[in-house]
């Protein structure tokens, strides 16, 4: 921000608050991309495919950046929120619930009946929206596109189009802009192109996005995902190999220097689209305290759901005698409960004094899962667990939570729970993240003294739903095991209260009374006893 | 079970309700008239540029007040018999009290102009001038122009928020540069310019002579007193300042002067009448406050201290170093201890200022000229720690430290340019050529 330079040669004010004639022109070009695409979903077959392909995602990409630029780039630089709670589209008016219900259904059908979208079945040909993909598929994999392939350029498409976006309207905040750049940056490599190239390679070898890490990747340790692996010697095995490190050794290292941001808002791609495509819907979470204790449990349920139906599902597939493997389903699910009890030993150990009555449950849910494990072991036959078809636990955890709790409600409900409905109440590997967080990480959102003036803003930008307000107001550092570190509440504070760091684990939780600028000796008095 | 009432649900009643509750079983009444909940009152203007809805600028939810025995009364407290510790509410009710403690916040000033009570002039400080505002200022179409009277931190809100829709504003501030009252020169100069860069047209050196009305009494124009010239306008906002709303008082027994006034301990010349927050008016004023103090931050230190001798330990009010903060449109503006503008400035104080050549971040650090005495600091765009410059205040570091070892009260977020290394340097070159 400059005051010297002042790009605008407007001479009405520049803040607008209605679009500009540019901006409905780059809207215009914008939905001729979507209408193109539209067509294609309803069978319209077009000549050069190639061709009316790059048009209609050549023009969503520029219709967004002109957009963004007519928007951003004639106006002072800060914060860009004005009339974010008048706009229809992002205060669940009629254009929000248009737009989701249209991206609901559009999950629905991704999941559930690819045909619509013109999938080709055994060796059939692709007809419809899918087949308007199959050259750029072609060119990258040489072979033809699927409904994931469609689904994967369109996200990647969204995040690296409103992550310029979000660049733009953060362009006074270079911490906005780096972990802006680097969610652009793994989503386009890591999710999209590393995969097809890897296709190239080797052919057998299944998708594998290396940054999706257990168990926000439920599919990794399935049978046919581990044998695929194995089959194709030492890059198969290596790459096994990555998977397991990922979630036990890299993650809880970066977590600990970092915290929880280093993966939800800098790496993954559900959390890349939310902070990008979603990012107008951050303010619609739910504050309110019941949702922060809904939040609590079922987060935690998905995580027990995952660790019993993983653990379950390679119990299966593990045979009983050493001489094959060494990895028996004795051994396997031994280490398992060691692992398992050696946590809460740890926790119970070290840190019983943070976690107060919530202790309790933690102890319920490590017990839970104990004892469920050895349920199973002892009720385990070939195919069924806990007295039911193993595959059953698999599948049901694939459609409930993989398909529609991610999919379907996650980012189909953007503009009516918000950006990060499912980051925030369903996803695993957020859970396993925010627990170590909570306990056993550098990070903490600092509060600055006594300068909080309660005005909100800082909740209200809470993609998580966290009432920043209610640590900040009492002059209390943030440690909540849900904060992602998106950063936005540091920049939309007035007055300069909040600051994410990573520095030293004493102090970091440090509730006041009384704040600081008042008597020194009140201070002692009242936050001391 | 003795009886507490607070008037007025603003930051100090409110904190100081909360923390009676945490030191005693009390029974607890807070009276408004102006909002049935406890709001932000600096979050309103959020409201109107569409930020936020009115229910998130309070912080609490409406559950919290029951949970914790605090009874929310709404109505307008018209006579205080503080003899018979009643109080009488103008649609007649009663309501007994064993200790009574007023927090009733401020009003904006009026000086006597011309106009001042015509229809589409308000000022911007209570829940009930925004409602005004959105009648009288939706849009660019219902109001072509509006024009703010006094440069103050309401008045350059108040031109933000309408700048969010699209309105223009003319802006009068009768200081010949914006809030230099409070502001060194330099700082002063920055916010000048940055205000012409939002597009808003400012007159310094400008008085209002008076406020033209329509047939229908609504307001259509203003004339400046220096050029008498007409602005047409369909809003004209009042910001010149605040000052202690007691006019409900002024029958009792309270003493009141400009505000309601207390000793150090709070309490009034009536035992168990207490003020606290912008209404309370100090007898003395402690270090180089003001006896008066339309602060957030000080309503909510006077909130915890009386808590403590309403519930038996008796103890001053007895603030810390000054610290205050606001943010003028774009630019964030921190200051701890104290830096003076050109008037009230003490002889010994002298000042260092850097400023970014894009004219948007600076500072200015005050220190003793004879003994190099570190004396406060005031920064813009740059973010500084709270916690350190109060240590240093009280270590009474002098200037040289301070300066050396401004990377240490750094606030700003991760990844942001540094100036450390130039505000040293320029530090070094100007002490070599003064």
């Amino acid at each position: 921000m400059s005051n010297k330079l002042n790009h605008s040669m407007s001479l009405a004010t520049p803040d607008a608050l209605n679009i500009t004639t540019k901006q409905k022109i780059a809207l215009g070009l914008g939905l001729i991309g979507l209408f193109i695409l539209t067509l294609a979903l309803f069978n319209t077959s077009f000549p050069n495919k190639g061709l009316f392909l790059t048009f209609a995602l050549g023009l969503i990409v520029i219709g967004t950046i002109f957009y963004s630029r007519e928007a951003y780039l004639n106006k002072l630089e800060g914060i860009k929120n004005d009339g974010v709670w008048f706009k229809s589209i992002s205060s669940r008016g009629f254009w929000g619930w248009s737009v989701g219900i249209i991206l609901t259904a559009f999950y629905i059908v991704l999941y559930f009946y690819p045909q619509y979208l013109g999938l080709g079945k055994d060796g059939v040909a692709n007809t419809g929206l899918i087949s308007l993909f199959d050259p750029l598929s072609q060119l990258l994999s040489g072979r033809n596109a699927s409904q994931w392939f469609v689904y994967g350029t369109l996200y990647t498409i969204a995040i690296l189009a409103f992550g310029y976006k979000f660049i733009l309207k953060y362009r006074h905040n270079r911490y906005q802009q780096i972990r802006t750049v680097s969610v652009m940056f793994f989503q386009l490599g890591f999710a999209f192109l590393i995969p097809e190239f890897m296709y190239i390679m080797n052919n057998d070898l299944p998708y594998y996005d290396l940054k999706s890490i257990w168990p926000l990747n439920y599919y990794i340790f399935d049978e046919w995902s581990v044998k695929a692996f194995l089959s194709n010697g030492n890059t198969g095995l290596a790459l096994i190999l990555f998977g397991v490190l990922s979630i036990f050794v890299i993650t809880p290292i970066l977590t600990y220097k970092y915290g929880k941001r280093w993966y939800c808002s800098w790496v993954c791609g559900c959390g890349g689209l939310a902070e990008t495509a979603g990012d107008s819907f951050r303010h619609l979470s739910s504050k309110k305290l019941s949702a922060w204790k809904l939040e609590r449990w079922l987060i935690h349920l998905v995580l027990v759901f995952s660790v019993v139906m993983t653990t379950a599902m390679i119990y299966t597939y593990l045979g009983y005698k050493s001489n094959d493997f060494w990895l028996t389903r004795g051994v396997f699910i031994s280490l398992v409960i060691g692992f398992l009890t050696i946590i809460f030993a740890g926790v119970m150990i070290f840190k019983r004094n943070e976690l107060g009555k919530d202790a309790k449950y933690g102890a319920i849910g490590f017990f839970l899962v104990i004892t469920l494990l050895l349920i199973m072991h002892f009720t385990g036959t070939t195919d069924q667990l806990f007295y039911i078809k193993s595959g059953n636990l698999r599948s049901a955890y694939g459609i409930y939570i993989g398909s529609i709790f991610s999919g379907v409600i996650g980012t189909g409900f953007y503009p009516i729970l918000g950006s990060r409905a499912w980051c925030r109440f369903g996803c695993p590997m957020a859970a396993v993240l925010g627990f170590q967080q909570r306990l056993f990480s550098k990070f903490r959102i600092t509060t600055n003294g006594g300068q909080c003036i309660s005005c909100g803003n800082c909740s209200n930008s809470c993609e998580m739903g966290i009432d920043v307000r209610h640590y900040a107001q009492k002059g209390e550092n943030i440690v909540r095991s849900s904060c992602v570190g998106c950063g936005i509440c540091a920049a939309v504070c007035p007055r300069g209260v909040l600051k994410l760091e990573n520095d030293s684990m004493k102090g970091r939780i440090n509730p006041n009374e009384i704040l600081l600028g008042n008597d020194v000796d009140l201070r002692k008095l009242v936050n001391e006893n | 079970m003795e009886h507490v009432v607070i008037i007025g649900n603003g930051i100090s009643g409110v904190t100081l309700a909360r923390h009676i509750r945490k030191l005693s079983d009390k029974k607890i009444t807070i009276i408004s008239a102006e909002a049935e909940y406890f709001f932000s009152r600096t979050a309103l203007m959020y409201v109107y540029m569409g930020h936020m809805k009115f229910e998130h600028t309070q912080p609490y939810e409406d559950w919290f007040w029951d949970k914790n025995r605090i009874d929310l009364k709404q109505g307008f407290v018209e006579f205080i018999d503080t003899n018979s510790k009643v109080l009488h509410f103008s649609h007649g009710e009663t309501l007994n009290y064993d200790k009574l403690v007023i927090a009733t916040g401020s009003k904006p000033n009026k000086f006597g102009w011309p106009g001042q009570d015509l229809e589409g002039v308000m000022g911007m400080y209570h829940k009930q001038d925004l409602e005004n505002l959105e009648k009288f200022a939706p849009n660019n179409k219902e109001c072509k122009r509006a024009v703010i009277v006094g440069g103050g931190l309401i008045g350059i809100e108040l031109a933000e928020m309408l700048n969010s829709r699209r309105i223009p504003v003319t802006f009068l501030v009768r200081e010949s540069s914006f809030w230099n009252g409070v502001l060194p020169e330099g700082e002063s100069g920055i916010i000048n310019r940055h205000i012409r860069n939002h597009h808003i047209d400012l007159r310094l050196s400008t008085n209002l002579k008076e406020i033209k009305s329509d047939e229908n009494g609504k307001v259509i124009s203003v004339i400046i007193e220096e050029t008498g010239e007409e602005i047409e306008c369909d809003v004209v906002g009042l910001t010149a300042g605040v000052s202690p709303n007691i006019d409900f008082i002024k029958d009792s027994e309270i003493e009141t002067g400009r505000g309601v006034k207390v000793n150090r301990y709070l309490e009034t010349n009536i035992p168990n009448v207490y003020a606290i927050g912008d209404c309370a008016e100090q007898h003395e004023a402690i270090g180089n406050r003001r006896p008066i103090e339309a602060v957030w931050y000080t309503g909510r230190m006077m909130g915890e201290v009386l808590a403590q001798t309403i519930c038996g330990n008796r103890i001053k009010y007895n603030p810390g170093h000054w610290f205050n903060s606001a943010k003028f449109l774009d630019i964030e503006y921190q200051t701890y201890g104290w830096v003076h503008g050109k008037k009230g400035r003490p002889e010994n104080e002298a000042h260092f200022h850097w400023k970014h050549e894009d004219d948007t971040k600076c500072i200015t650090v005050a220190y003793d000229k004879n003994t190099n005495k570190f004396l406060g600091i005031n920064t813009f765009g740059i973010r500084m720690r709270h916690e350190t410059f109060d240590t240093w205040l009280t270590e009474k570091r002098d200037v040289d430290y301070v300066i050396n070892h401004l990377a240490e009260a750094n606030f700003d977020p991760e990844f942001y340019s540094r100036f450390e290394k130039q505000i040293i340097q320029s530090y070094n070159n100007q002490l070599q050529t003064a």
